[in-house]
């Protein structure tokens, strides 16, 4: 049963990438608000779109509530330790370098435990694509702040709000070697699946921050509300600015409602995929 | 007439996997030919004395035979890279030395509760932390059975030789893929470093055990990737295969899907350290020296056990009754010979020699009240025979 | 019978790969047990460096070197730190020009191993002229045995000058008999 056949013949209790979800598995473990199911969806959707096998696909994910999404997903899919999604997802690339491997996981688990592998992946241009979920904080564990955390921002680990700069992770994959490089919200619905499905096409090492609302813990403690409240901020203070004319303004600060976010594909070059 | 020159003669481009023939050589290279005679298809690591002889020997030769071979970040990054291999169906190794094995635990534990295949030598230095980088130790024996959190089996080969680093990798890939565990080489620094006579047989003559892989077809019947069959042990497909698996370290059905709950986290654990139990007879491995009637049995392991076997013969030409058991699988335990042992009423005394404070002891001791004599070496050297058979003498 | 060989020397002197030759020789070529063991660390270029062989008729246990048959020298520096732990009628071949040794040793022999070496082509083949003279003067192993260990173990445009300092140590040896 193609997706062409289903969406031209569709019916009313048959979504056309529902057997890109595991549906034994539902209803998931997220918080109404939350924006990984959008991150999921849009994941299902760039792969009925890339045209390619859908067993060709591989998805792994590290530990957090976006480590779950490898759990909800119909493909070969590995659930990791937290922070060692990379490095698993690399074995998996160099041994079957045909395989379409996307890492989809949280800020925390790729960028803090897991910080070394991101760096050294992206350094040596393994075939992977990432999607990297940033809600700014731990949210399976309650909130506390983390490396994406805006200065001045709170969690139940910096109660009077962290005074810890945060990553500027476009300019992080950028600066060591990501080939790929977008930053979009679950707000972007279709650039970021043209994102995730570029990825997919492109060889090497490709790296997607979406910005996702957390609104039971870093919503919360932020008085921003729900997550409804978080995609109006996305609206009004996203601008758009493919790649980028200067990475270091590409710094997120959600808490200042006077600064914009800047989203957009902001690398898209070549260069030789690692063992691939 | 002894044949040396296999390597010599393979082509470029058509290097041999299989080096067959008998050469003198190290330890470390013999553990590196061993795997790639068993079918390596991945290596990862991170360069750690005395274990990197092993990454630059592959690093030489696997790419040559259509492997690969990966220098990762770290030992957390390695192991997970030879997990990650695994599950998309290769025969993956790592080799490391205590501080990256202590780094390693957390995904060895993964490779336990997902049950993937995978290799790790772990050439054994003096420890605990940086301890003494070049120096032998066997410190790590307790570490390779308990390292990682929870509860789980593993199987631990511990070559005497570099003869044995070739043959026991061979069987190591063979168990791992058996059982669906990761297994340890615990070598040393002395056989690691050490060059010695080692047979290569023909690439025919090298035993292979396959993974068991579905029955049904990606598209057949469902396929469960952790329904265990009879010997308690699941059959497992592969990224890319069409059956579209989910694995995850958190407790999970036979689906692979998670399920928190207390009765299934107690079924799977069970099963996880059963599967190693129920099938020790065929795992386990020793080798005896007159056991029969010796009133003392020396036990011991690695290069230990070089010294030990010379300090039991010198003691049986003097006339003293005593025999040696050699532990060749350290994981899991010889416990039925040694229970069989202390049944049968002739043994006095077991004497323990090794390079550590008293963990091969420690297991020994939980297995008999007879008196267990030590001899222990904190690291940087390995017990002189002298020093066993004045133990043994006593 | 267990017999016991000590290569040291200084890092870059080749003293592991004297070594390896050695034990090759004996365990490949001539039907005996060997065992090669060798220092390990910093001291592999420019420091103290180290290689045992052990050979014997039997299976070597005990990989290491503790009485020592024979000390081969090639370096003051290991002279000093070898020397003393040397046992009545263990032999000693030192590099002539590069170690002075104390009057009055027992079954002491020297050889400009490195002049040899030198005026066959390249003084990289010190160690198997040196390798030649103790095979001469021992016969632990070999010619024959010798010369198929070098042919196995070094590269091929190595072949004929090794072969050729191994016969000058040979032939050095058997010159000092005389």
């Amino acid at each position: 049963m193609s997706v062409t056949e289903q969406t031209v013949h569709p019916t009313a209790d048959v979504h056309p990438i529902d057997h890109l979800l595991r549906a034994d598995r539902l209803p998931h473990i997220l918080c109404p608000g939350c924006g990984i199911g959008i991150v999921i969806h849009s994941y299902a959707q760039a792969i009925a779109e890339s045209g390619m096998p859908e067993n060709d696909h591989v998805c792994v994910s590290g530990i957090g509530c976006s480590g779950r999404a490898a759990g909800y997903v119909n493909v070969d899919s590995y659930h990791t330790t937290h922070g060692r999604a990379l490095p698993f997802a690399l074995g998996i690339a160099v041994h079957k370098p045909d395989l379409n491997v996307t890492v989809i996981s949280g800020d925390g688990d790729l960028t803090a435990i897991g910080g070394n592998h991101l760096i050294h992946a992206a350094r040596r241009n393994a075939n992977l694509n990432v999607i990297c979920i940033n809600n700014f904080n731990y949210g399976m564990t309650g909130g506390q702040v983390g490396p994406t955390t805006p200065i001045g921002a709170r969690g139940s680990t910096a109660p009077r709000g962290t005074t810890e700069r945060p990553f500027n992770l476009p300019y992080l994959a950028k600066a060591t070697g990501a080939v790929f490089v977008a930053r979009w919200t679950i707000l972007h619905v279709r650039e970021f699946q043209q994102a995730i499905l570029r990825s997919m096409q492109k060889k090497g090492f490709c790296f997607i921050e979406v910005l996702a609302p957390c609104p039971t813990s870093f919503g919360r403690a932020n008085k921003i509300g729900d997550g409804l409240h978080e995609m109006e901020i996305y609206r009004e203070r996203c601008r758009i600015e493919h790649g980028a004319s200067n990475f270091e303004d590409l710094d997120i600060d959600l808490i200042d409602d006077k600064k914009s976010i800047t989203v957009g594909n902001f690398v898209d070059i070549e260069r030789e995929a690692f063992l691939s | 007439m002894p044949d040396n020159t296999a390597a010599k003669t393979a082509q470029p481009g058509a290097a041999a996997r299989v080096l067959s023939g008998t050469h003198f050589m190290l330890g470390d290279h013999a553990c590196a030919e061993g795997a790639l005679a068993a079918g390596v298809d991945f290596f990862a690591g991170y360069p750690i004395t005395p274990s990197t002889e092993i990454a630059e020997h592959l690093a030489r030769r696997l790419p040559d035979v259509g492997g690969r071979f990966v220098q990762m970040e770290d030992e957390l990054g390695s192991m997970a890279a030879i997990i990650g291999a695994s599950a998309a169906g290769a025969r993956s190794l790592t080799a490391t030395s205590g501080p990256g094995f202590s780094l390693m635990m957390e995904s060895i534990g993964l490779a336990a509760m997902m049950e993937i295949p995978c290799v790790v030598a772990n050439v054994q230095r003096a420890s605990p932390s940086t301890g003494l980088p070049t120096m032998v130790g066997q410190s790590d024996i307790l570490q390779a059975r308990w390292g990682s959190h929870g509860d789980y089996g593993v199987i631990a080969y511990c070559p005497e030789s570099p003869q044995e680093c070739f043959d026991l990798t061979v069987r190591a890939f063979n168990a791992a893929d058996q059982y669906r565990v990761p297994v340890f080489i615990l070598m040393d620094e002395v056989v690691g470093h050490m060059a010695e006579r080692v047979v290569i047989p023909d690439a025919t003559d090298v035993p292979f055990v396959p993974r068991k892989g579905p029955e049904s077809a990606p598209d057949g019947d469902p396929f469960y990737c952790y329904a265990a069959d009879e010997d308690l042990v699941p059959r497992i497909a592969h990224a890319g295969d069409g059956y579209k698996v989910h694995m995850t370290g958190l407790t999970h059905d036979e689906r692979g899907y998670p399920a928190l709950d207390a009765e299934t986290h107690d079924q799977l654990i069970n099963r996880l350290v059963d599967k190693i139990r129920m099938n020790a007879a065929d795992i386990e491995m020793h080798d005896e020296i007159d056991l029969d009637d010796a009133e003392t049995v020396v036990i011991s392991l690695g290069c230990t056990a070089r010294s030990a076997r010379h300090a039991v013969n010198e003691a049986r030409a003097d006339g003293i009754s005593c025999g040696f058991l050699r532990l060749i699988t350290v994981w899991p335990f010889p416990e039925k010979r040694i229970r069989e042992l202390v049944a049968k009423g002739n043994v006095k005394r077991f004497v323990v020699p090794e390079i550590n404070l008293g963990q091969l002891r420690r297991e020994v001791e939980r297995l008999t009240q007879l008196p267990v004599l030590r001899l222990n070496h904190a690291g940087g050297a390995m017990p002189e025979p002298e020093k066993i058979l004045e133990l043994i003498r006593i | 019978m267990r017999t016991e060989v000590r290569f040291s020397g200084v890092g870059g002197q080749g003293i592991v790969l004297a070594g390896r030759l050695l034990g090759k020789a004996a365990a490949l070529f001539d039907g005996k047990h060997a065992v090669c063991t060798q220092s390990y660390g910093p001291e592999a270029r420019g420091g103290a460096s180290r290689a045992d062989v052990v050979i014997s008729d039997a299976p070597v246990d005990y990989p290491f070197v503790r009485d020592t048959d024979v000390l081969v020298v090639f370096f003051q520096e290991a002279y000093a730190k070898f020397q003393p732990s040397l046992k009545p009628g263990s032999m000693l071949i030192l590099e002539s020009d590069l170690v002075q040794h104390v009057d009055g040793e027992e079954n002491y022999f020297g050889l400009p191993a490195t002049r040899i070496a030198g005026e066959l082509g390249s003084q990289l083949a010190t160690n198997v002229v040196m390798l030649g003279y103790l095979i001469g003067k021992t016969n632990i192993v070999s010619r024959e045995s010798a010369e198929e260990s070098i042919r196995a173990t070094v590269k091929e445009s190595a072949v004929d000058l090794d072969l050729q300092a191994l016969a000058a140590g040979i032939q050095r040896a058997k010159d000092d008999e005389a």
